[in-house]
């Protein structure tokens, strides 16, 4: 065969398509060139080519074709010859890369008369030895089924097929057929929902996008929601906190029952299938592709219980870096996710800041967000920040920001004065959008609280004579009708002045004239009745039919006529009833009933195509339908082996397995354990072979094993986290293991709130084999993520009285014009309790002190933040200070502070770091090193340092209260010495002892405190009743006991000293 | 899932177009003239536009506007990513994405644009496999080609989309093996009137150049991996190794690849190397205004800072700027109003400035807003955060690497607000 022509100059020969005449020949696509309408001997090459033994050529003119059919072109004449080469033999090539291009070859033409042929290559290739043919049918699927629908059922049997195959390669392919096929068909998931969940972190990206999305929906049907249970707690406290019925109801087991019994047990269990899917569906968090990171927060958003969601927040606002458009799509997004769970990007409100330099869309949107982030606490920056915004030259932004200001006045009613100020020096503004943009937000927030306003209305009212923008003008007649009784006086003359230009005005405004004619009228008609009658009049004549119509309607009702007069005596009421203040609200609300990240969620509209998110369902399906019958499970997850085979050793690690629990809460365990069991020993023979096969790859064994590992073991983990991985373990330990963490995630869930070991009560764990919950499961478990468990993340706050007496300069602030700004950045530690940290002697000249700040350690809000202290005593330069490698404690951790490169004699310094003490009082013990020296140093927290304060209210504190009551609480009697006895020592005594937010108390002489611990969030509640003479009782209640207990004595110490 | 993609210059053709599936009429992209229009400016077109029987994603890169065409519901970001792949894919092969180098590559555009989609979903993205599949163009090879009329299409078979590490090619191999990596960091802030950091934060990324024979595994590890708050890998990166030893082992991609990129947490702990002192006036009464700024050294570690250039969109109001500057070139263009002043080095023992008057539109009040300016600098051999890389290792091959690690510190969105 003669070589194959070259294609560049054949492109230009050939214009079909929808090119038009004169456009330029670059729109066409030449990799198909013009060959078969210019020349049929080439088109004979093509078939010899395809002819011939070489690979290379088969190869050629394969993709040719391809190319050709992509543009749309009739192939139908090259039919006999592909078939003849490529269907039929090529298909059965030795090379597997030929046999996918004859199909993708095959599955491109365009012609029924193929479709049988096509459904048998396709059946053919679905049962390929190599998984690229697989995943080349997965591809053809969707090909066949959009030129003959009825092939649908045959097609679905192969998807069936293709769904089992457990390669990643294969993977993302099928689901995206099964999504274009039959994605109501969600029973086909079931046997392989575990399976997509292990094999998902190891698809390409875009498989992993529509994997995740798909599993999203499933988990919707087959799930209960995690979130009923607050909801229920909320409504029915006593119930839920015994609710042992509930348990039952939902199948949750009788060992459950049992177990619920203790306090704070929730009778809600997750599902260990939906815990393992926002278990392997989290470390995606880190992909390096956008769509990913958004598919796994949409996960997360829609199906991780509230306390968990947070994880989310951080890699969103990471994406914010990247490409604009990228950023418009997840603005969008956090824009809708910020109304439901506002605390999740609070700690990350700077990063939504402006700069000039961004996109219109994308400040709108930064806007958006900005607003509903707003709160209580972080108003003053906000508005502070608005107040820049507003002096930019993109006047679309400064309207928009305007609305945005008015926003936060009606939600946060404190500023709402301070936000009217600003907005009427704004009417003086120079740019009329600027003006008219406030005017209209002036109305709104007037409209909450008109009485104090008459001087605004009476300033709005000057200012018809300069604004031309209707809208503006059709606001302020109105806010001038509605209290016409402020502004007596002007509001006829107004009236005079609009009827003077009321042919040149707009339909709006037109409208709001009469209106504001009718009002007047009605309140003081003895000077407006011949105005109204002349505006009416003018009305009546009116091109528009909706004024005519208005002017009608308005003299029936106000003018009282001999017949008709049983309306016009209610007239007033009509006009001058007492309206609601309109409710300035996002745009977003509300948007998260579509699926996030999707078309139709960014457009708030159905796209075609788009699957209906489900609700969860009241009862949970039967689980046990994702049981895997047959233990064979291909350790296919692994990308070094993938090719390798099952072994035979896992027979024995069955027979071990089979006795134990199932993973499955289900009641009736007994009976099923069998069938179960060896769907569990299937998955933990994932995890085993990875073990014994290389360590190298054991990022995929740790992915196998990890999903299976229950929360209850949080606290062991933790301990036990960095001790390395015995290699080769045998298959029994390791079979143990899994079979272990699989009855133990049945309970888990549970316990989510707890993670204590001591609570944990002996009763619960008689079902599990003694040997089973000891070393070889901990030590798998190597590359936990605490996080994951860490319940509610609790965002710290700074402590009250930073913020108010910044605020009420803050907001002085707030004038929007020029005004010097000084951020308060960083508010003064306190010097109380500074304590040493390296004695000046010990450490040649540089002393080190230290002091717990009690600010948010920003970026991690586990940490409690260290001030560090240095000064230099010594006589020459010390230099380049740092944290050495710290040796710390299983789950302590530290953010070191920037190394100081030179501190020269005499002189001090000060750093912050961050240290995760995990809530316990152990010593962090690091080096800090000097250029050359080290020294062993270690900080130890009292144990109030490891909380921040929560506000409640004081109903909150009782509920939260009666929830930890029994084992949780802690008590001590006392007696106050005399110097302890007013309010304000015995406040300030507690709170320098602990860090926890005074809660307002109705009853005098009882003081209230709260606060949450800083890693897990557990809430830690203090209550002092001071009797009369001295005698006082101190209780605390809390699920950590150990601090409870600490927190007790320490706080004792303090106020009887 | 994806239909159709157009080229659009900014002149508003349609350059290219490729179907993958039947062909959507050209005059679908009407929709996306009139919302360009609408925009003003072509960083506001939606990057999602509805039309009634397609979606328009479209992404803006090199001037060009990469059109998508899709049918139905598809996560909008699935498809934006996609076409960011094809602009970087394009760089790749071609060194630059620009409208005449798309146009003289023509052939090679279909040919890889038809590998990286199958009828909509997304085939071979990994440069890697492409290029395995489709030679880049060289100037050798387009010679060769023209006198065999051969193409582009390697005429050997690719295994890369069967390798166990899809996304390095099998078989490499080097006389030198050398392995280069870059710690670029940037620091995004911006700075008040007065001085204050507002916000600041230091975002990183390690780009690697890998040039290694064989199937390498490398292990890297750092003095400090706690500094990296966030972090999203690329996907040879071992996850594991990552959450148990903060190291970070792979087998590299061959050639150029983003490794890592991060994100320093605490704001209050970032060092800002540069300071600007600004005095920008507008009188109301005069035409005149006074224009006055001065950069100077803050924290830099020692080191000198380069590449400075100084960036302000000036009010719509100024008319023309006279200015002197200490030193650099500085031009102001009275239509766009942006003023750039290329400092190049700063000398601590003299600081440059940029002094002069601004003559403003006369009759008009004064504008009401200070321009923002925008700052780029580069400082060598410093990463700001502190990051230091410890030891790089290579096992699974016997030979032994070069290995270079550079550091640098750049402006990343620096602004200081007048």
């Amino acid at each position: 065969p003669t070589a194959p022509m070259s294609a560049a100059p054949a492109y230009g020969e050939d214009k079909g398509g929808s090119a038009g005449p004169g456009e330029p020949e670059y729109g066409h696509d030449p990799a198909s060139g013009g060959i078969f309408s210019s020349d049929y001997k080439r088109h004979d090459d093509l078939k010899e080519m395809l002819d011939t033994n070489k690979d290379s050529l088969k190869l050629e003119a394969m993709k040719r074709i391809v190319a050709m059919i992509a543009r749309g072109k009739n192939a139908s004449d090259l039919f006999p010859a592909v078939v003849k080469n490529v269907a039929c033999k090529n298909i059965e090539d030795p090379n597997q890369l030929i046999r996918a291009s004859a199909l993708r070859v095959l599955s491109s033409i365009r012609v029924p008369i193929i479709v049988p042929i096509m459904m048998l290559a396709i059946k053919e290739a679905a049962s390929d030895m190599s998984p690229y043919v697989r995943k080349t049918a997965a591809h053809a699927i969707p090909k066949l089924y959009s030129l003959d629908s009825d092939q649908k059922d045959q097609l679905i049997e192969v998807i069936e097929k293709l769904l089992a195959d457990k390669t990643t390669l294969v993977a993302g392919s099928v689901v995206m057929a099964f999504e274009e096929v039959c994605p109501e068909r969600i029973d086909l998931i079931h046997k392989n929902y575990r399976k997509l969940c292990n094999l998902l972190i190891d698809v390409e990206e875009w498989g992993q996008v529509v994997i995740i999305s798909m599993l999203t929906r499933y988990a919707r049907t087959q799930f209960l929601s995690p979130t009923q249970n607050e909801s229920l707690l909320e409504e029915n406290p006593e119930k839920a906190f015994y609710g042992s019925e509930e348990d039952e109801a939902k199948g949750a087991g009788s060992e459950e029952a049992a177990a619920s019994t203790l306090p704070a047990r929730k009778p809600y269990v997750m599902d260990p299938d939906h815990r393992l899917l926002l278990r392997n569906t989290k470390p995606l968090l880190q992909s390096r592709s956008a769509a990913v990171v958004m598919a796994v927060a949409q996960l997360y958003f829609h199906l991780a219980p509230k306390a968990e969601v947070g994880v989310i927040a951080k890699a969103l606002v990471r994406l914010l870096r990247s490409h604009s458009e990228v950023q418009y799509v997840v603005l969008q997004n956090v824009a809708t996710m910020s109304i439901k769970r506002r605390g999740m990007f609070e700690p990350y409100l700077k990063s939504f800041y402006i700069r000039s330099t961004d996109p219109t869309q994308i400040k709108i949107l930064k806007l958006e967000v900005l607003t509903n982030l707003a709160n209580e606490t972080n108003i003053p920056t906000v508005l502070r920040e608005f107040q820049t915004y507003i002096r930019s030259m993109d006047k679309d932004f400064v309207a928009a920001t305007i609305q945005a200001i008015g926003r936060c006045a009606t939600n946060i009613g404190r500023v709402r004065d301070t936000c009217l100020n600003g907005l009427v020096q704004l009417l003086s503004n120079r740019d009329e959008l600027v003006v008219a943009e406030s005017v209209v937000v002036i109305k709104k927030l007037l409209q909450m609280q008109p009485a104090q306003h008459g001087e605004i209305i009476k300033h709005l009212a000057k200012l018809t004579d300069n604004i031309q923008v209707p809208m503006a003008r059709a606001s302020i007649l109105w806010l001038i009708g509605e209290y016409c009784e402020h502004v007596p006086r002007i509001a006829p003359d107004v009236l005079r002045k609009m009827a003077k230009s009321f042919t040149a005005e707009e339909d709006i405004v037109k409208l709001q004239i009469i209106n504001l004619a009718a009002k007047l009228y009605l309140t003081n008609s003895k000077q407006t009745k011949l105005l109204t009658q002349y505006v009416l009049s003018l009305a009546k004549y009116d091109q528009n039919y909706d004024i005519r119509d208005r002017a009608r309607f308005t003299r029936q009702l106000i003018v009282p006529s001999e017949q008709g007069g049983a309306l016009s005596r209610h007239a007033k009421k009509l006009f001058l009833a007492p309206k609601p203040a309109p409710v300035l609200e996002s745009s977003f609300k509300d948007r998260d009933h579509f699926q996030l990240g999707s078309l139709s969620h960014l457009l708030n509209a159905k796209a075609t195509g788009y699957q209906e998110l489900p609700d969860w369902p009241e009862e949970a399906p039967d689980p046990s339908v994702r049981n895997v019958e047959v233990p064979e499970w291909t350790k296919c997850s692994n990308r070094e082996k993938r090719k390798e085979k099952e072994k035979p050793f896992y027979s024995d690690s069955e027979g071990e397995s089979g006795p134990t629990e199932s993973a499955d809460s289900d009641p009736e365990s007994e009976s099923e354990s069998g069938s179960k069991s060896s769907s569990d020993s299937g998955s933990e023979e994932s995890s085993s072979e990875s073990d014994n096969e290389d360590e190298d790859e054991d990022e995929e064994k740790g992915r196998g094993s990890e999903s299976e590992q229950s929360e209850e073991e949080g606290e062991k983990r933790k301990t036990k986290k960095r001790k390395k991985v015995p290699e080769g373990q045998g298959e029994g330990s390791s079979s143990d293991e899994g079979s272990d963490s699989s009855s133990g995630s049945s309970e888990s869930e549970v316990t989510s709130e707890s993670e204590e070991e001591q609570v944990e009560p002996a009763a619960r764990r008689r079902k599990t084999p003694p040997s089973s919950k000891s070393a070889p499961a901990a030590k798998e478990i190597s590359l936990l993520d605490l996080e994951d468990f860490t319940a509610p993340s609790v965002q710290p706050v700074s402590p009250p009285t930073v913020v108010s007496s910044s605020l009420a300069a803050d907001l002085e602030g707030l004038t929007l014009t020029d005004s010097a700004l000084v951020p308060s950045l960083l508010s003064p530690v306190s010097s109380v309790g500074r304590q040493e940290l390296l004695h000046r002697v010990a450490g040649e000249g540089l002393a080190v002190d230290y002091a717990f700040s009690r600010q948010p350690f920003s970026g991690d809000p586990h940490m409690v933040s260290v001030h560090i202290y240095f000064s230099n005593n010594s006589d020459n330069p010390i230099k380049g200070l740092r944290v050495g490698t710290p040796k710390l404690p299983a789950g302590i951790s530290i953010q070191e502070f920037p190394e100081i490169e030179s501190l020269a004699p005499g002189e001090s310094a000060t750093a912050v770091m961050g240290i995760n003490f995990c809530d316990s009082t152990q010593a962090a013990n690091f080096q800090l090193c000097t250029q050359n020296r080290q020294f062993y140093v270690s900080i130890q927290p009292p144990v109030g340092e490891l909380m921040a304060p929560v506000f409640m209210s004081e109903n909150e504190f009782k509920k939260e209260q009666g929830k930890l009551m029994g084992m949780n609480e802690i008590t001590e009697k006392l007696t106050l010495p005399d110097s302890c006895r007013s309010d304000h020592v015995v406040v300030q005594k507690v709170t320098a002892t602990a860090n926890l937010g005074r809660v307002p108390c109705g009853t005098a002489n009882e003081y209230r405190f709260a606060g949450r611990t800083l890693t897990s969030g557990s809430l830690v509640l203090l209550t002092l009743d001071a009797r009369p003479a001295g005698a006082a009782q101190l209780t605390v209640n809390s699920e950590k006991m150990v601090i409870g207990t600490m927190l007790v004595k320490d706080v004792t110490q303090a106020l009887t000293q | 899932m994806i239909h159709s993609l157009f080229l659009i210059n900014s002149s508003g053709d349609i350059f290219l177009e490729k179907h993958w599936k039947s062909v959507v009429s050209r005059s679908v992209c009407d929709y996306f003239f009139e919302a360009q229009e609408r925009a003003t400016e072509a960083e506001n077109v939606p990057p999602v536009i509805p039309t009634p029987h397609h979606y328009l994603l479209s992404v803006y890169r090199h001037k060009i506007f990469f059109v998508a065409v899709i049918q139905t519901e598809v996560p909008p970001l699935f498809v934006i990513e996609f076409l960011h792949r094809v602009v970087d894919t394009f760089q790749d092969y071609f060194g630059v994405c620009s409208e005449p180098v798309i146009k003289d590559n023509v052939v090679v555009v279909y040919e890889v644009l038809e590998e990286m989609l199958d009828n909509g979903f997304p085939l071979a993205t990994e440069s890697n496999i492409l290029k395995e599949l489709i030679k880049p163009p060289t100037i050798l090879r387009t010679v060769v080609n023209t006198i065999t009329g051969s193409t582009n299409v390697g005429d050997q078979l690719p295994t890369g989309q069967l390798s166990v590490v899809p996304w390095r090619r099998t078989g490499v191999k080097y006389t030198n093996n050398e392995a280069y990596f870059d710690v670029i960091e940037e620091i995004d802030a911006i700075i008040d009137k007065s001085g204050s950091t507002i916000t600041a934060e230091i975002q990183g990324v390690i780009d690697a150049c890998v040039k290694l024979t064989g199937m390498p595994d490398l292990t890297l590890s750092f003095m400090n991996p706690r500094l990296l708050d966030d972090v999203s890998f690329h996907p040879c990166v071992r996850f594991k190794r990552w959450e148990s030893e903060r190291t970070l082992s792979f087998i590299p991609a061959d050639g150029s690849f983003r490794l890592l990129s991060y994100h320093v947490s605490a704001q209050n702990l970032v060092a800002i190397p540069v300071y600007v002192r600004h005095n920008i006036s507008f009188r109301d009464s005069s035409s005149l205004g006074r224009f006055e700024i001065t950069v100077g050294p803050k924290q830099t570690m020692g080191k000198t800072i380069e590449g400075v250039m100084v960036t302000s969109q000036m009010p719509k109001g100024v008319l023309n700027m006279s200015l002197t500057p200490s030193q650099g070139t500085h031009t102001f263009d009275p239509v766009t109003k942006m003023l750039s002043w290329d400092v190049g080095k700063i000398n601590p023992q003299k600081l440059p400035s940029l002094k002069g008057t601004m003559s403003l539109q006369t009759g008009a009040s004064k504008p009401d807003e200070n321009p923002t300016i925008n700052l780029q600098f580069k400082i060598q051999q410093l990463a700001i955060s502190g990051l230091k890389v410890n030891r790089l290792d290579m096992y699974g091959e016997k030979y032994k690497p070069f290995k270079g690690i550079k550091y640098m510190t750049k402006a990343g969105k620096f602004q200081v607000r007048t």
